[in-house]
């Protein structure tokens, strides 16, 4: 019993090991980043594997080894003492350390996705207005362009279901709206997730670095087919996506029949 | 006695076995819906077995959407507030209570009988959710308005919801009762010698967790009440002119602390078994103490850490993100305590230690994935993924169930005067621990790959269906883990009836409740115990008599 408790343990750590060592391997990982904000989250989550692989070897290791020498037939040696100030100190002291480090590194990247201050400027300096609005209801995506008078809610918004198409390699700022429960923007590829309240409008940005069509998630439980709520982002560059808006404006000019010629 | 007087009894034993039974009970119920869960994630749109074809006879088997939000609905509601609740806080907390501290009974019998009697009630009320037009709540069972409270956003909140707030509603009151009772007992009825820094830690685990059920179970009492009345009177404190976030908070308030409430008890237990089956006194009496009085005050301040992405202010994101960061610390204070325990110790491979072990190496692991989520930039990404629900179910499952596995083996003989027998707890054990960790550990991938937690379907999104495999896994190894429970069940009735006469103190135990016969009688001692010292005093440099009970009088030389 002692030898399989032990080999129990230590074959436990080596699967968490694995589990985050080379399963990564078969994608079984966060999907490749591709936006700035997400350069920051890649960089924490890699810390804090740091600190957990040490922290999870050393105990779990240790447990392993002591049940192998402890248990009946170990011939561990036994001792009595059950009291040590210098080493309570020490592991609360080393840990405490690493922790404030941990919650300290962590405002910077925060502070750069969320806080109102962080909204990318435009060549005027003031923050950027919203490239789109992105309507969430039970259960799709809409996303609606402003027209030609550049003013969303208006006659002339560009419509586009299902489907979010922004610019490539500059700062995009969405506004996001929710027609009836709670829904949730999730974009894995950008690290991006936002809750949407009904009620007011939440804004988001992002600046995708790479072009490409990536899933469009709800990531909060919004009704039966909150599983089906699915949309798409698809980035291209500027000059396709002043392409694409005027396609989009044909459209709303076009009685269905002069595109067939 | 009388049959009602058995069943309406006072005496906290049996109001604490009837806690017990219940919870088993209601494990079975939060258990099976957990199998059509995974049924569903790894087979999704094919016939259910058993429950598929009783539910869903004109499909074939083949579940609805809303069938599936009903479901985890459910299982998280059961699972929480009817399972671990009650036992870590309703089990051991009237069994041990009164026992460890040499009190005769409870401060308050009556009030203790009407906190478990309210129990059957609220059962009652999720029950009648399943009967009524529109079927049981299916808003989850953090249960966000306005999906929970407008009548049209979901079948389930049409009647459902409503008698699910009632069952809630219900439990408040049942446990903030409780609370009361156990808080006053442990400060008036210790027997005399017994300060407070001479309780056994589970005690101490107890009551802390009981401080934290008073202080926070009234919030969300409160917040269910005004749910109802969205729904009932139609006010709208959660709609959307009202404000959605306010119940978020409400609910986290206690739903966060009720963490600690059931992982604290498990970690009581679990400082008692490693001591006395190691035969060593538990490492750190007082760092230990202090650590969980650490995870009392600080688990109030954490809450939010539910709520990064959900709409609020972000600069409380972040220093609910740093409170986060740090609670952390008294949690691995007391592993590094567990681990000196053992160091040293003469470990007895008893089913009992076998699961505290587990405990403390499933703990440790569920412990440190909290860390990525206690990030604020990093959860932005983790949230509402399966990352969440692999380090929670490390926690509740590998944790608190664990704990409760530890408990059940050790104080079995205590509870029923009779022995389980060894050799089926240790098949038990191993076959537990495997496959838990083959549920569980995978999702961690599952959510790093962006799998949101409460999708019906993964293989609708491209970027997850190669997750497919995975899923398959999980989900025959919960099958097996369910089914691997015969182990325990088969030993505990057998051992109920048959197994052999357990003596007044079985383990050779140091703590008070071995003073008494097993099982103890009404009233608990013959001789009321006089406490001498701390309940730890082992060594293991020496076989045989190598403990002193802690109401051992010590002649004079």
């Amino acid at each position: 019993m002692r030898a399989l408790v032990a080999t129990l343990f230590a074959a436990f750590a080596l699967l968490v090991l694995w589990s985050f060592v080379v399963a990564p391997q078969r994608g079984w990982a966060m999907p490749e980043n591709v936006a700035t904000l997400g350069v920051a989250v890649d960089g924490l989550f890699a810390k804090i594997q740091w600190v957990v692989g040490v922290f999870f070897l050393l105990t779990v290791g240790l447990l392993s080894w002591i049940v192998w020498r402890n248990a009946q037939g170990g011939g561990g040696r036994r001792s009595a003492v059950s009291k040590h100030t210098k080493l309570e100190i020490v592991w609360t002291i080393v840990p405490g350390a690493i922790l404030v480090w941990l919650a300290l590194v962590q405002i910077a990247p925060w502070e750069a996705m969320k806080f109102s201050n962080s909204i990318p400027r435009g060549a005027d300096g003031r923050p950027k207005p919203a490239l789109c609005e992105v309507w969430a209801s039970q259960f799709d995506w809409h996303v609606l362009y402003p027209g030609a008078d550049g003013r969303s809610g208006t006659g002339d918004d560009l419509h586009s279901p299902y489907e979010l198409v922004v610019p490539v390699n500059e700062p995009v700022v969405l506004s996001l709206h929710s027609r009836d429960v709670i829904h949730s923007f999730f974009v894995p590829s950008f690290r991006l997730k936002q809750d949407i309240l009904p009620g007011r409008e939440t804004l988001v940005w992002f600046e995708c670095t790479k072009a490409g069509e990536y899933d469009l998630l709800c990531a909060e439980l919004c009704g039966f087919g909150h599983y089906k709520m699915a949309g798409k982002v698809r980035a291209i560059p500027r000059a396709e996506y002043a392409a694409f808006l005027e396609r989009k404006t044909r459209e709303l000019h076009s009685n269905g029949m002069e595109d067939r010629k | 006695m009388s049959l009602a007087a058995r069943v309406f009894s006072t005496d906290h034993k049996v109001i604490g076995l009837q806690f017990f039974w219940s919870g088993l009970a209601m494990t079975l119920f939060g258990a099976l819906s957990a199998m059509l869960i995974r049924w569903q994630l790894a087979f999704p749109w094919t016939a259910m077995p058993v429950a598929g074809g009783i539910v869903f006879p004109k499909s074939g088997g083949v579940p609805s959407p809303e069938f599936y939000s009903a479901l985890f609905t459910f299982h998280g509601t059961v699972m929480i507030f009817f399972v671990v609740i009650p036992l870590l806080t309703g089990w051991l907390g009237n069994y041990l209570i009164p026992l460890c501290i040499g009190a005769r009974d409870m401060a308050f019998p009556r009030l203790n009988m009407l906190s478990y009697w309210i129990m059957p009630l609220a059962i009652a009320c999720l029950v009648t959710g399943f009967c009524v037009e529109g079927g049981a709540a299916q808003a989850g069972w953090t249960s966000y308005p306005p999906l929970s409270t407008v009548p049209s956003a979901a079948p389930g909140s049409l009647h459902g919801q409503t008698w699910w707030l009632l069952a809630i509603v219900l439990l408040g009151i049942s446990s903030t009762l409780g609370a009361i009772n156990y808080i006053t007992t442990i400060v008036k009825l210790r027997a005399q010698g017994l300060s407070f820094l001479r309780l056994p830690l589970v005690v101490w685990a107890l009551f802390l967790s009981a401080c934290i059920q008073l202080a926070g179970l009234p919030v969300l009492t409160a917040g269910g009440i005004l749910q109802l009345c969205d729904r009932v009177l139609e006010t709208g404190f959660y709609s959307a002119n009202g404000s959605p976030l306010l119940w978020q908070h409400l609910f986290w308030f206690y739903g966060h602390p009720a963490v600690y409430v059931v992982i604290l008890p498990a970690m009581g237990v679990v400082s008692d078994v490693l001591s006395v089956h190691g035969r060593k006194g538990v490492f750190g009496y007082r760092p230990m103490v202090f650590s969980m009085l650490g995870i009392t005050v600080l688990g109030f301040m954490v809450w939010a850490h539910h709520m990064f992405v959900s709409g609020m202010n972000p600069a409380l994101g972040m220093a609910f993100g740093i409170a986060t960061t740090l609670i952390a610390l008294p949690s691995g204070v007391k592993v590094f305590n567990w681990l000196a325990t053992l160091w040293g110790a003469r470990i007895q491979l008893t089913s009992a230690m076998l699961f505290a072990l587990g405990f403390v190496a499933l703990f440790i692991t569920g412990g440190l994935s909290g860390l990525w989520l206690a990030c604020t930039p990093v959860d932005v990404y983790m949230h509402d993924t399966y990352f969440v629900v692999a380090h929670f179910h490390f926690i509740v499952f590998g944790g608190s169930v664990f704990g409760l596995f530890a408990a059940c083996y050790h104080w079995f003989p205590k509870m029923f005067g009779r022995m389980l027998d060894e050799r089926l707890g240790r098949v038990h054990f191993v076959g537990t621990f495997v496959l838990t960790v083959g549920v569980f550990l995978m999702m961690h991938q599952l959510g790093l790959a962006g799998m949101p937690r409460r999708i019906a379907d993964p293989t609708v999104y491209p970027s997850l269906r190669h997750l497919a495999p995975l899923n398959v896994s999980i989900t025959w190894c919960a099958l097996l883990l369910a089914g691997w429970q015969v182990f325990f069940l088969a030993n505990l009735f057998w051992s109920l009836a048959r197994g052999p006469r357990a003596p007044r103190n079985p383990w050779r135990a140091a703590s008070l409740e071995w003073e008494a016969d097993s099982p103890p009688p009404h009233g608990n001692f013959a001789v009321q115990p006089q406490v001498e010292r701390g309940p730890y005093e082992y060594d293991p440099r020496q076989g045989g008599e190598d403990f002193l009970p802690q109401a051992a009088r010590i002649p004079a030389p």
